[in-house]
């Protein structure tokens, strides 16, 4: 046993290292660092520059354009471009849907949509959730007939939750093909382009002010068969082979490992009876039992990819669990460090680099505090992640 | 002892809940928060009808002479309807501090005009930097003929651009941390040397950071002017500040009552899996789990108000006992207040973060009254040294 890198993966962290130093643009260094919200350009710009060097898809394998990464060297991306203050990649292409692609996709679906993935034309986003269908996915109604001429489905129905539906490219949906049989059966993958006529999209504000989500409607859209990714009806598998995807990524260790160094910097400049807050005993014990929970996820995330298979089982569970609850800790210990001048709501400061009120650390901790309560919920609830793992991994 | 409302409380309670009923809704909420001012004058008006901006004061200052089940009366339902209007600031913190600070001449003009509606008033207790320790007065009050030149900044004051007058703590003597030496000015708005920066919270009050520079004030401006030595106002800072938690938490108790009530709401008719959420047990804890916490945090709501009457009265207790009894309230509040503004959220799924959905401004609420005069960690430690 041996938790330390191979030479080869330091070689590797290195050289990640001197590309964030050469090529990771100050001002969204500095957005991401101070809670800020991103534009889509300013995603855009950087993962332009990560799609430059071939990194967009570092971790895909060779065949599709990646630079097939192993498990310890995607890791290592992620947790030091995080650590840096790199905006975060957006994880629906790259993660999330070309992973299925891969899997099952056409060479056609390959061919195209891998490709706009790694160049970074195309931003997609996912659509699986319905007002009436949450953590009960499988009960999503919205319909997909087929045309007379058999060569398109038509699509009926309402998506919602959908983020950053304004601004993308395409959709990978989920839809009812058939309605007999067990609710599982009969739902259908879809990619779906976002200028199809029939298709609007409704934007809506969380709690925070801030314009991520939308409803996403669709009137008699007409979606081409070789659009369906895999069998009709076996949608549902190709769906829950995502979901492993995305319940690692959500676990954003790197993120909070960012976090975590952003709070000591705060609570070493807040004071508390004249002395920085740091130094206040109670508040930094509270910081180093969070650290604590750090380095656990930490190595469990490294055990988890010394022993992983190709898609991420019920372990998956855990990191979302963990770490999502980890960054919530993060963000509200980081409101608590901001004192009274968590208070202040400027709009201008959380859509652009302008001034808030008070220290510039703290104008988005409340914000951030309350946007963070989603990583609990999304990607399948945190309860729904423990009724898995107590059916899968416990046996209840 | 006695803990129960007679009837003339009873009946204000109904009274409050008819007007929240009637004229409160969520969406008339939010247009007075959207307001210029971030209020209604027209609900102000309301409150000074129904006498609520009369009610701590003594009959002798133009007041009600209502004790502490009225205040929880009163900040129980600013919370069930989470009532954005300037209560906290303009009748519990200035009304009080005038109140407990002023001569008579100015509890006159002051109370009178608080209590008929036609005054707006705040306090400048907290400054940047001071973390909740409102004995940290770096602001000057410097004498010259006539008066006073004051100099220096205040931060995060509630309702502050809105204010009419301002009651500002100012040092006349010693240095920044020192109980002794501060004294109370009201200060008027717009009073020449003043800046000031209002700002949306993000619970959905206004509140600004005031900078003074050189404000000159007559010596008549000193509350307890003529009446109290200058420099000994701090007894009176504690105290009012303690009558604000104790308001606080009244007001976070009206807001967990009424998020309970819709988290409940929400879990019996929202249908995932063929059942209503609320059918699944481990859900059912969770909602059980925060009605204790409500119940427990009534508990100490009740004992804060008691303990901390807005005006000083004949049979106050010390204030050793003022101080152990809010600090305790405000900790296990701004506990119990987080816990339940997170699982209100998290039960709620998508739609509790959504900025159309009542309980999520509901838990904005309820998790940033931790911020206001102490947060849960300052009154543990204020608990343990009292
Ligand atoms: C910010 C944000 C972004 C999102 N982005 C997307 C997106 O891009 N695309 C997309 O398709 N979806 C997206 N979602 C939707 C997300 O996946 C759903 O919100 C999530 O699946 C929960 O569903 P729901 O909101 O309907 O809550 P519900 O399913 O109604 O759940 C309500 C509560 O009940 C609990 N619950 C439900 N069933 C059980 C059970 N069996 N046992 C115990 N507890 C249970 C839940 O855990 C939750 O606490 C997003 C959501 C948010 C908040």
């Amino acid at each position: 046993m041996d938790v330390d890198y191979s030479a080869e993966a330091l070689a590797f962290r290195d050289e990640v290292c001197a590309f964030l130093r050469d090529n990771l643009p100050g001002d969204l260094r500095r957005k991401v660092i101070e809670h800020r919200h991103l534009k889509r350009e300013d995603y855009m710009r950087w993962q332009d520059i990560l799609a430059a060097r071939g990194w967009l898809a570092g971790h895909w394998p060779k065949e599709f354009g990646g630079q097939g990464w192993n498990h310890v060297q995607a890791h290592i991306f992620d947790d030091e471009t995080s650590v840096a203050g790199a905006p975060r990649v957006v994880p629906f292409g790259i993660n999330m849907v070309a992973p299925v692609i891969m899997a099952f996709g056409t060479p056609r679906q390959k061919e195209v949509y891998l490709t706009g993935i790694r160049t970074n034309k195309h931003w997609w986003c996912q659509g699986y959730s319905e007002p009436g269908a949450g953590s009960d996915l499988a009960s999503l109604k919205t319909r997909a007939e087929l045309s007379g001429d058999g060569t398109h489905y038509v699509i009926n129905g309402q998506k919602t939750w959908t983020t950053m539906a304004h601004w993308a490219d395409m959709m990978f949906c989920l839809v009812r093909t058939a309605s007999d049989g067990r609710k599982q059966e009969g739902i259908s993958f879809l990619l779906i382009d976002m200028k199809t006529p029939g298709i609007t999209v409704r934007p809506f504000l969380t709690l925070d002010e801030d314009h991520s989500l939308n409803d996403v409607f669709f009137d008699n859209v007409r979606v081409p068969v070789e659009n369906r990714v895999g069998e009709e009806g076996k949608g549902w598998t190709y769906a829950k082979f995502l979901l492993g995807f995305e319940r690692t990524v959500v676990a954003g260790l790197g993120g909070s490992k960012r976090e975590l160094a952003t709070l000591k910097r705060i609570a070493a400049t807040e004071m508390r009876n004249g002395r920085p807050l740091a130094e206040d005993p109670r508040f930094a014990a509270k910081l180093a039992l969070a650290e604590i929970e750090l380095m656990a996820l930490d190595m469990t995330v490294m055990r988890v990819l010394s022993s992983r298979s190709k898609s991420p089982g019920p372990e998956a569970s855990i990191l979302k669990i963990k770490g999502t609850v980890l960054q919530q800790t993060l963000t509200e210990l980081m409101m608590e460090a901001a004192g009274p001048y968590a208070l202040p709501f400027v709009p201008e400061a959380q859509d652009s680099l302008a001034d808030g009120v008070g220290p510039a650390h703290a104008a988005q901790l409340a914000a951030t505090y309350f946007n963070w309560r989603k990583v609990s919920i999304f990607g399948g609830s945190n309860e729904i992640q423990k009724n898995i793992i107590a059916k899968a991994v416990l046996g209840l | 002892m006695d803990l129960s409302f007679n009837d003339d409380q009873k009946q204000l309670q109904d009274a409050l809940a008819k007007f929240i009923e009637r004229d409160y809704g969520f969406d008339r909420r939010r247009a007075h928060q959207l307001a210029a001012e971030g209020f209604s004058r027209e609900a102000w008006t309301q409150f000074a009808d129904m006498g609520l901006l009369a009610l701590p004061f003594a009959e002798a200052d133009g007041g009600l002479g209502g004790g502490a089940a009225e205040m929880l009366v009163v900040m129980t339902a600013i919370g069930n309807g989470l009532i954005v209007e300037p209560y906290l600031a303009t009748v519990v913190l200035a009304g009080g501090a005038i109140a407990r600070a002023g001569n008579a001449a100015q509890r006159q003009e002051l109370l009178g005009a608080i209590a008929g509606g036609r005054l707006i008033a705040a306090v400048a207790f907290e400054e940047p930097g001071a973390r909740y320790d409102l004995a940290q007065v770096a602001t000057t009050a410097t004498k010259n003929a006539g008066g006073y030149v004051i100099s220096g900044n205040k931060a995060v004051v509630l309702h502050g651009a809105q204010a009419d007058r301002l009651v500002v703590s100012a040092r006349t003597a010693g240095a920044a941390g020192d109980a002794k030496g501060i004294s109370l000015f009201v200060i008027e708005r717009g009073a020449p040397g003043m800046a000031v920066r209002d700002y949306r919270t993000i619970d959905g009050l206004r509140a600004a950071d005031i900078a003074f520079d050189g404000v000159r004030v007559p010596a008549a401006n000193r509350l307890g002017n003529g009446e109290f030595e200058e420099g000994g106002a701090f007894a009176v800072i504690d105290a009012v500040a303690d009558a604000g938690a104790a308001a606080l938490c009244a007001e976070a108790v009206g807001v967990m009552e009424s998020l309970n009530r819709q988290t409940l709401e929400y879990m019996k008719g929202r249908q995932q899996f063929g059942q209503p959420i609320g059918a699944f047990q481990v859900l059912q804890h969770r909602a059980v789990d925060m009605f204790i916490h409500a119940e427990q945090s009534k508990s100490m709501a009740y004992l804060a108000a008691i303990k901390a009457p807005v005006v000083d009265r004949a049979d106050a207790t010390s204030a050793k006992e003022r101080r152990r009894a809010v600090s305790a309230a405000k900790v296990h509040i701004g506990n119990s207040g987080r816990v339940i503004a997170q699982e209100a959220i998290q039960l709620h799924g998508g739609m509790g973060m959504t900025n159309e959905l009542a309980a999520s401004h509901y838990a904005k609420r309820l998790t940033m009254i931790d911020f206001v005069l102490g947060d849960s960690a300052h009154h543990l430690a204020r608990f343990e040294a009292a």
